[in-house]
């Protein structure tokens, strides 16, 4: 104890973080409210809401997958070049001379198919709560667009191992674009930067996966989180079966 | 009766019961501030951390144990049967099999975007109250008339895949209908408001397809049996 207080109580300590470690209700508030991530919380929460049941801390999974999907991203950028036939050649470095190159390659793999999985049972979740109801409905189509995002972000990772699941894979794909009335071919061509996947869809698929949508995923559960917050707190299970349900609002 | 007053008054303790008038559009927040609270320090920050070493730990074992497939270097030429789109594609891919492209690339999933998005602007969405819970018999006769000449359609293109659930959560739906429906069964179902029964429909629908495309499909789009012929 007396080390911690040597640590937390001088000038330096002070000028990063401003209140005091005891466990006193002052500083739990502060801790939450003066850091600009934890401040996404409020300072209280309802007793009801930290239950499994209230969420299955499936937007939390969610959250947590795509922190991990992010750094193992940027590892896995240091041993990439989105050209052919280098993509590829690049897998097999992972393989055969990147240490634990195998099992990055993998956490970014499973992780990418969990993040899918976890961000659907959330949006069911969330369904069968009823708490998408007012003042939520806004938050519920700002989900919507993170779960396009989300597919878009797993679909572009598809192609850049640049092998054959993924060529053609991605292949098949590109084709159901082109059946959209009027837009579908002009759309697939600006998708795929020419007329089949060749090394500029890889490039544009590229930069998607690793700058374009990431960013737009970010901001996006930026506003989601806040949202979350300006809407009195996540609803859980509250909406349902309650003795007014059907007269809010 | 002297000892009931009306009056005017904010403080809890000493009023401890009281009238709330809330305007009818007014957040639904309002009613739910008066809950038992805790610190979000340390009890909710706790559990993040918690659920984060869980997801990490789970994670980084199943990437020891199993490998993310790498196959040959793609190649134009080299087509390989049957080519399949990403797992979470499979059940659009597997509606590409009944139906002509413009359907099921194009309507089909944009109708189901549209109606995800509008889902809390629909005041079915809105109410959770059971279907049998109200008035229902002309609901009920809407559903039926519906779900009649879509059955039809399938049976028409073939599609068992989206026929047999569909027909199984409408019997679902309409059983407490039925005279002789045992109570424990009408209690249970009688319940379950009109959204849930869509959304549900449409979860089964989805996934089902999805099963088919992961699972039962071979070169050519043939239905395989995974035990026999293995995954392609
Ligand atoms: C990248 C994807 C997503 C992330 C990271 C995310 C994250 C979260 C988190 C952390 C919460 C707090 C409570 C909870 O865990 O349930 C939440 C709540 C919520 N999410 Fe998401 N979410 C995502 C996608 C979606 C989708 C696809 C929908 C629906 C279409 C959605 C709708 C909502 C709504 C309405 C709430 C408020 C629920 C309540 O008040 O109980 N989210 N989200």
């Amino acid at each position: 104890m007396d080390v911690l207080r040597a640590l937390t109580e001088n000038r330096l300590w002070r000028s990063v973080v401003r209140h005091g470690v005891r466990g006193t209700n002052r500083n739990r508030v502060m801790l939450v409210m003066e850091n600009i991530f934890l401040h996404l919380h409020s300072a209280k929460v309802r007793r009801r809401s930290l239950e499994i049941s209230s969420t299955y801390y499936l937007g939390g999974i969610s959250l947590t997958l795509f922190a991990i999907l992010t750094i193992t991203g940027l590892m896995l950028m240091l041993y990439y070049h989105p050209s052919v036939p280098q993509a590829y050649d690049d897998m097999k470095e992972l393989q055969f001379v990147v240490s634990n190159g195998v099992f990055l390659r993998n956490m970014h793999r499973w992780a990418a198919h969990a993040m899918v999985l976890a961000v659907f049972f959330h949006m069911l979740r969330v369904f069968y709560h009823k708490a998408y109801r007012p003042p939520r409905e806004f938050n519920w189509v700002v989900g919507v667009v993170l779960l396009l995002l989300t597919l878009l972000l797993s679909y572009t990772g598809y192609l850049l191992p640049w092998d054959q699941l993924a060529f053609w894979g991605v292949s098949v794909g590109t084709n159901m674009v082109k059946a959209m009335p009027v837009l579908g071919p002009a759309f697939r061509f600006l998708l795929l930067g020419g007329n089949i996947v060749g090394e500029n869809a890889l490039l544009r698929f590229y930069v998607l996966h690793c700058v374009f949508l990431p960013l737009a995923l970010v901001l996006g559960v930026a506003v989601h989180l806040w949202r979350v917050r300006k809407d009195g707190g996540i609803a859980g299970s509250s909406g349902l079966r309650r003795a007014d349900a059907g007269k809010i609002p | 009766m002297s000892q009931f007053r009306l009056e005017k008054n904010n403080d809890a303790r000493a009023v401890p019961r009281r009238i709330a008038l809330i305007r009818r559009e007014a957040p639904a927040r309002l009613l739910e501030g008066r809950e038992e609270v805790r610190m979000a320090a340390p009890h909710l920050l706790v559990r993040e951390v918690i659920l984060i070493q869980i997801c990490v730990v789970v994670l980084a074992v199943a990437s020891l144990l199993f490998d993310a497939p790498l196959e040959g270097i793609a190649d134009p030429s080299n087509t390989p049967n049957p080519a399949k789109a990403p797992w979470y594609f499979l059940g659009l891919q597997e509606l590409l099999h009944y139906f002509p492209p413009i359907v099921a690339g194009v309507l089909l999933p944009a109708l189901a975007i549209i109606g995800v998005v509008v889902i809390p602007y629909f005041r079915i969405n809105v109410e959770a109250v059971g279907f049998y819970e109200r008035p229902w018999r002309r609901s009920l006769a809407i559903l039926g008339a519906v779900t009649a000449p879509v059955s039809v359609l399938l049976v028409a293109y073939r599609v068992w895949a989206v026929l047999v659930p569909t027909l199984l959560i409408f019997s679902l739906l309409a059983l407490p209908a039925v005279p002789r429906c045992p109570g424990a069964w009408r209690r249970r179902l009688s319940r379950v408001p009109l959204s849930d029964w869509i959304m549900t429909w449409f979860v089964a629908v989805a996934s089902i397809l999805t099963l088919i495309g992961i699972f039962f499909r071979g070169p050519g789009w043939t239905w395989t049996w995974p035990w026999r012929d293995g995954i392609f």
